[in-house]
């Protein structure tokens, strides 16, 4: 074992012999459920290779690339910087000093982190974007849901990075004489940005995942484009893994990117973590 | 607000399916996310793994296509869920579980289980370290340290993530839509094909937003209650 954790004891003669059948039966029950699963996929012919052979041709390739995954990446691009933004507009009014201020924004956030993202979805193509065309009005439906929720979540990171910074900086901006907004955004805020990120890397693969939801109200991107080709080749399986896979690789991209600048900026500190959670604290700079 | 008066019954009986699949689902993810994080902090590599692998390759698929591919790519590979077939009959509705149900409870189940399993390991690193050692120093095999020393408390700290995550499904029920169960989301859709007016459709989303966030606020309350509780079980 070249790791120790401490939950269990370096084994001994005995225990290594009984790890080794553990190792041999679940190598086992890997292997058989896996060959279940092979078999399932032979014995309904999912492996011809006319069901595959979509996703090696040229056309087909591109109309994934484009229609899907450049569609989805717009979504996904466009929601993450108009959550930014909110996030930021909220975040620093849920630290205001006036009540007036402070309490709408408190609002706004615990509203559009509770009410499910795909309701705001359906709700913006119903009611707010219906005399736009259905595509362009799924597509802004998708974007404005997703920029309502994750800024209402970033909005949380925000707050959450700039109580992070230590007091005295801000006790030692007002010392010098520098008013409130300055003691935030020249002080407080470049030095939160820095622990946020990561937090905001996350929230990125979440708004990439979440762009799929759009699939209900008819929106383009990575899932819409699976109908159209399994319709076609009658390859529903093979379609959801290929799918499945162009979503898992890039979250994992963004995930590698996170832990990258977290290590880079912000050494061994731990993520910022946000709850879910309401929470009925309103603290303040 | 006709809308409202017009419509409880069926908004009532929408809910009902959406805190059916929530508790269902919810019960479901625990014992397989308990089951998930002792194979991923275990002794034997192989399932540290497999346990490892599934949580990264369920956490970054998103559930909607977990949720396609079992209602539309698993009947071709003979996995479906046409044996259920319970409808609970009451005066305001019927409340559906079929086939779809089926698919949507074993979905939410499958997606909820990774974020289940990473929220009690952050738990389970959270249990200080003499409490491990000190059950190891009595003799306890790993089985026994983990049910009856570091899990226990290990539940007790992941108390906070794991009500985000429980809130995370609560909402998450609703992409259940997507395979037309008739949950709260579906039933909001349809009484916008209703109900043209504008004015009508901010009622309705004013109506389910408010449910929602009641029973989101229901789920933190009880998770700040339990984690009151536990703390002082804790002295």
């Amino acid at each position: 074992m070249t790791q120790q954790s401490v939950l269990f004891d370096a084994p001994g003669p005995r225990t290594v012999v009984r790890h080794r059948l553990y190792t041999v039966l679940a190598l086992a029950v890997v292997a058989a459920l896996l060959a279940v699963v092979a078999y399932r996929f032979y014995q309904r012919d999912q492996f011809a290779g006319e069901k595959w052979e979509v996703f090696v041709t040229p056309d087909y390739v591109r109309f994934i690339i484009v229609d899907g995954l450049w569609e989805t990446l717009k979504m996904a691009a466009a929601s993450i910087v108009g959550a930014v933004v909110l996030g930021l507009v909220l975040g620093i009014g849920k630290l205001s000093d006036h009540a007036l201020l402070r309490v709408p924004c408190w609002a706004a956030v615990e509203f559009f982190r509770a009410v499910p993202v795909i309701m705001l979805m359906i709700f913006c193509f119903y009611a707010i974007f219906n005399d736009m065309g259905i595509a362009r009005g799924a597509f802004w439906s998708v974007v404005m849901a997703l920029t309502l929720y994750n800024g209402a979540v970033l909005a949380e990171v925000f707050r959450a990075g700039i109580l992070a910074v230590p007091h005295g900086q801000s006790e030692a901006a007002y010392a010098v004489g520098m008013r409130k907004s300055q003691v935030v955004w020249i002080v407080l805020l470049p030095q939160a940005v820095k622990i946020m990120i990561p937090a905001i890397i996350s929230q990125m693969v979440v708004t990439l995942k979440d762009t799929s939801l759009g699939y209900v109200i008819a929106a383009p991107g990575l899932t819409a484009v699976a109908r159209p080709i399994y319709q076609e080749f009658h390859n529903h399986v093979p379609t959801f893994i290929v799918i499945a896979l162009i979503y898992i690789l890039i979250n994992l991209l963004l995930t590698l990117l996170a832990t990258w600048i977290q290590r880079r900026f912000v050494g061994e500190r731990k993520q910022l973590e946000v709850s879910a959670v309401g929470t009925a604290d309103q603290t303040t700079v | 607000m006709d809308v409202v008066t017009d419509n409880y019954q069926v908004v009532a009986i929408a809910f009902a399916t959406t805190v059916l699949l929530f508790v269902f689902a919810g019960i479901a993810s625990l014992v397989l996310g308990t089951v998930l994080v002792t194979f991923r902090v275990g002794p034997v590599a192989v399932m540290r793994r497999a346990a490892a692998t599934y949580v990264t390759v369920v956490r970054n698929t998103p559930l909607l296509l977990v949720l396609l591919f079992l209602s539309i790519a698993a009947p071709k590979i003979g996995i479906n869920f046409q044996f259920l077939k319970i409808v609970i009959e009451t005066s305001w509705g019927d409340i559906r579980m079929t086939n779809a149900f089926g698919v949507a409870v074993v979905g939410l189940t499958l997606y909820t289980s990774s974020f289940v399993c990473e929220a009690i390991r952050s738990g389970v690193n959270a249990v200080p370290l003499g409490q491990a050692e000190a059950a190891r120093a009595i003799g306890l095999p790993f089985g026994g340290v983990m049910t009856s020393v570091v899990l226990p408390q290990a539940f007790r700290a992941a108390l906070p993530p794991l009500a985000s995550t429980f809130i995370a499904l609560l909402k998450n029920t609703t992409v259940a839509i997507s395979v037309l169960v008739l949950e709260a989301a579906y039933q909001m859709k349809q009484l916008f094909d209703v109900y043209p007016d504008q004015r009508d459709k901010w009622t309705v989303l004013v109506m389910f937003a408010v449910v929602f966030v009641v029973l989101v606020g229901l789920v933190s309350f009880a998770s700040n209650r339990l984690e009151r509780r536990w703390r002082v079980a804790a002295r």
